[in-house]
């Protein structure tokens, strides 16, 4: 990679072992990806919860607070996705003081970094949305798809190394979706269903992902009859990143960059179409049988809307199972403020703040509360939590609230 | 005796190292498709569910999911139980930043479908920094 007198320096060791570590870093990966040079960043959002990291990441964390004065701070506004809990919850989570320690221990290290603890993976609905091409460090795949497809930004997926990385060093390397050439579509997909709910919103994304198949594949799609609203939109691109591993979209007449299908299509891309028989066919995939252990409704974390919604459902219930419902620290105030959590929490449910449910021990909490059958509106979820042991079942927020009183999905 | 057969990649970080290849066309995450603890594949509709990756050296399709792999190769690497090795198609960012940060050798990037040409259970040697992976013919 070529690297300017700022970076040099950097590397040399003259501005600290922490950058200098960390531009290293950023280096072994740009040679993977034969990346140029590096382009500065303005924001670096990072994935961390505890248990990714586990107690060598913590350490790992904690060393880098060792750095001298002066020589330990993030150079840009970096901030984090959701935490592994909620501390006012972890009891009822059945989460153990071990647990809660390496959080408390990581929090303590990242604010020593000078990192922001927004504790959020809607970051676009409620810190501050990228604008058309801000070249960012962002780490959660659904941030990452949202911020490239959405708001036109400029990022590829950020592991939390990488994206503190880029938060030290104020730069990423130049590859991937930092590059015009690497944001024109792949493939053709034309939709002959509109969704009306998340649910479904997340079955078309997952539907989509699945046939783009990797990092690397740009959709664009045709045939949505309106324009969707950022709550669909949160759904859609998430599953998506989920099921796909993809970061970037096109929406035809809808997303900044394809404002016509030949602003980002070139000529004889290979086209697919998706019905609502597809969508259709991804719930009954997941689908098991009527009873249900828990509900949750969790990644990406809900908006105010949502929320609304949800409390909106809860009058004059009886849950007999848990509900779980999740939010960022920046919505759980004004959910609370309008009366929403008190709607869910009366019927018998639970609103967390600041953490996912996928990102906080749910292994661990499934075997601590006996929880293997899961409903939710959530493609994401569905599509994560096959592998730690749950039966998930995608469902309408309707449905899911409907199980939550009688026990069964219906 | 059959010849070596060499396949060469376009990307490639780590060490060179030799082991027993475990196959199949299918993803990888960290997260989504493993038991951490265990060593093995959990999640059910993977190609490779119940089986083992310790000691072995992967070769799949391409990198999936979350951003959560970055981290999660470093701590299964401080309790040694990440493979010796990935060998994908194609390959998503978080993989090499894992591999980067937990020193995990890779190779990424083939002219033919790597999962076709190398058989479950070959004994394979990759090599980063030639970009080459090396499958061993039965007498070496």
């Amino acid at each position: 990679m070529t690297l300017n007198e700022e970076e040099e320096a950097m590397l040399a060791g003259k501005l600290g072992p922490l950058s200098q570590e960390a531009l290293r870093h950023q280096i072994r990966v740009g040679d993977f990806f034969d990346a140029a040079d590096f382009v500065p960043v303005t924001q670096a959002h990072i994935m961390a919860d505890t248990e990714s990291l586990g107690e060598a990441g913590v350490r790992w964390l904690e060393e880098l607070t060792t750095a001298g004065d002066g020589q330990r701070r993030v150079r840009i506004p970096t901030i984090t996705d959701p935490r592994g809990t909620d501390f006012s919850k972890a009891a009822f989570l059945g989460q153990t003081a071990a647990m809660l320690d390496l959080e408390r221990r990581t929090i303590d290290a990242f604010r020593k970094l000078g990192v922001v603890m927004t504790d959020t993976c809607i970051n676009y609905q409620t810190i501050q949305a990228p604008t058309r091409n801000e070249h960012v460090a962002f780490g959660d795949t659904g941030v990452v798809i949202y911020s490239n497809s959405v708001c036109g930004a400029r990022s590829n997926f950020e592991g939390g190394p990488s994206a503190l990385a880029a938060g030290i060093t104020g730069r990423t390397p130049r590859y991937g979706f930092h590059l015009p050439e690497n944001r024109r579509a792949t493939l053709h997909v034309r939709v002959t269903f509109t969704p009306r709910s998340l649910n479904d919103w997340g079955a078309l994304g997952a539907c989509i992902g699945r046939i783009a198949g990797n990092y690397w594949a740009v959709p664009v799609i045709e045939g949505l009859e309106r324009a969707p609203r950022s709550d669909e939109l949160k759904h859609f691109g998430a599953a998506m990143a989920s099921f796909g591993s993809v970061a970037l979209f096109h929406l035809v007449g809808i997303t900044p960059e394809a404002a016509s299908l030949a602003d980002v299509a070139p000529a004889g891309l290979p086209r697919h179409e998706v019905s609502r028989g597809d969508v259709e066919a991804l719930h009954r995939s997941y689908r098991k049988d009527g009873e249900i252990d828990v509900v949750v409704f969790s990644a990406p974390q809900l908006s105010l809307y949502e929320l609304r919604d949800l409390a909106a459902l809860c009058g004059g219930l009886h849950f007999v199972k848990p509900l779980l419902a999740v939010t960022s620290p920046q919505v759980k105030p004004d959910a609370d403020r309008m009366g929403y959590s008190a709607a869910i929490e009366a019927a018998g449910g639970t609103v967390l703040a600041g953490m996912c449910f996928y990102q906080s021990y749910a292994r661990e909490i499934a075997e601590a509360k006996g929880w293997k059958r899961l409903a939710t509106n959530s493609a994401k979820i569905v599509n994560i939590l096959g592998g730690y042991g749950y039966e998930p079942v995608l469902a309408s927020m309707e449905a899911c609230v409907d199980a939550a009183v009688t026990g069964k999905l219906q | 005796m059959t010849a070596d057969r060499i396949f060469h990649a376009r990307h490639g970080m780590g060490a060179t190292v030799r082991g027993v290849a475990l196959v199949a066309h299918d993803g990888f995450s960290a997260r989504y498709d493993l038991d951490r603890i265990a060593g093995v594949f959990s999640r059910p509709s993977h190609e490779l569910a119940g089986r083992s990756y310790l000691d072995r050296i992967l070769v799949l399709d391409t990198a999936k999911g979350g951003v959560a792999s970055a981290w999660m190769l470093h701590e299964m690497k401080s309790r040694g139980v990440t493979p010796l090795a990935f060998v994908f198609n194609s390959v998503n960012p978080i993989l090499v930043q894992g591999a980067a940060l937990a020193d995990v050798p890779m190779l990424a990037g083939f002219d033919v479908d790597i999962t076709g040409a190398i058989a479950d259970g070959s004994e394979i040697e990759v090599d980063p920094q030639a970009r080459t992976v090396r499958v061993m013919s039965p007498a070496d």
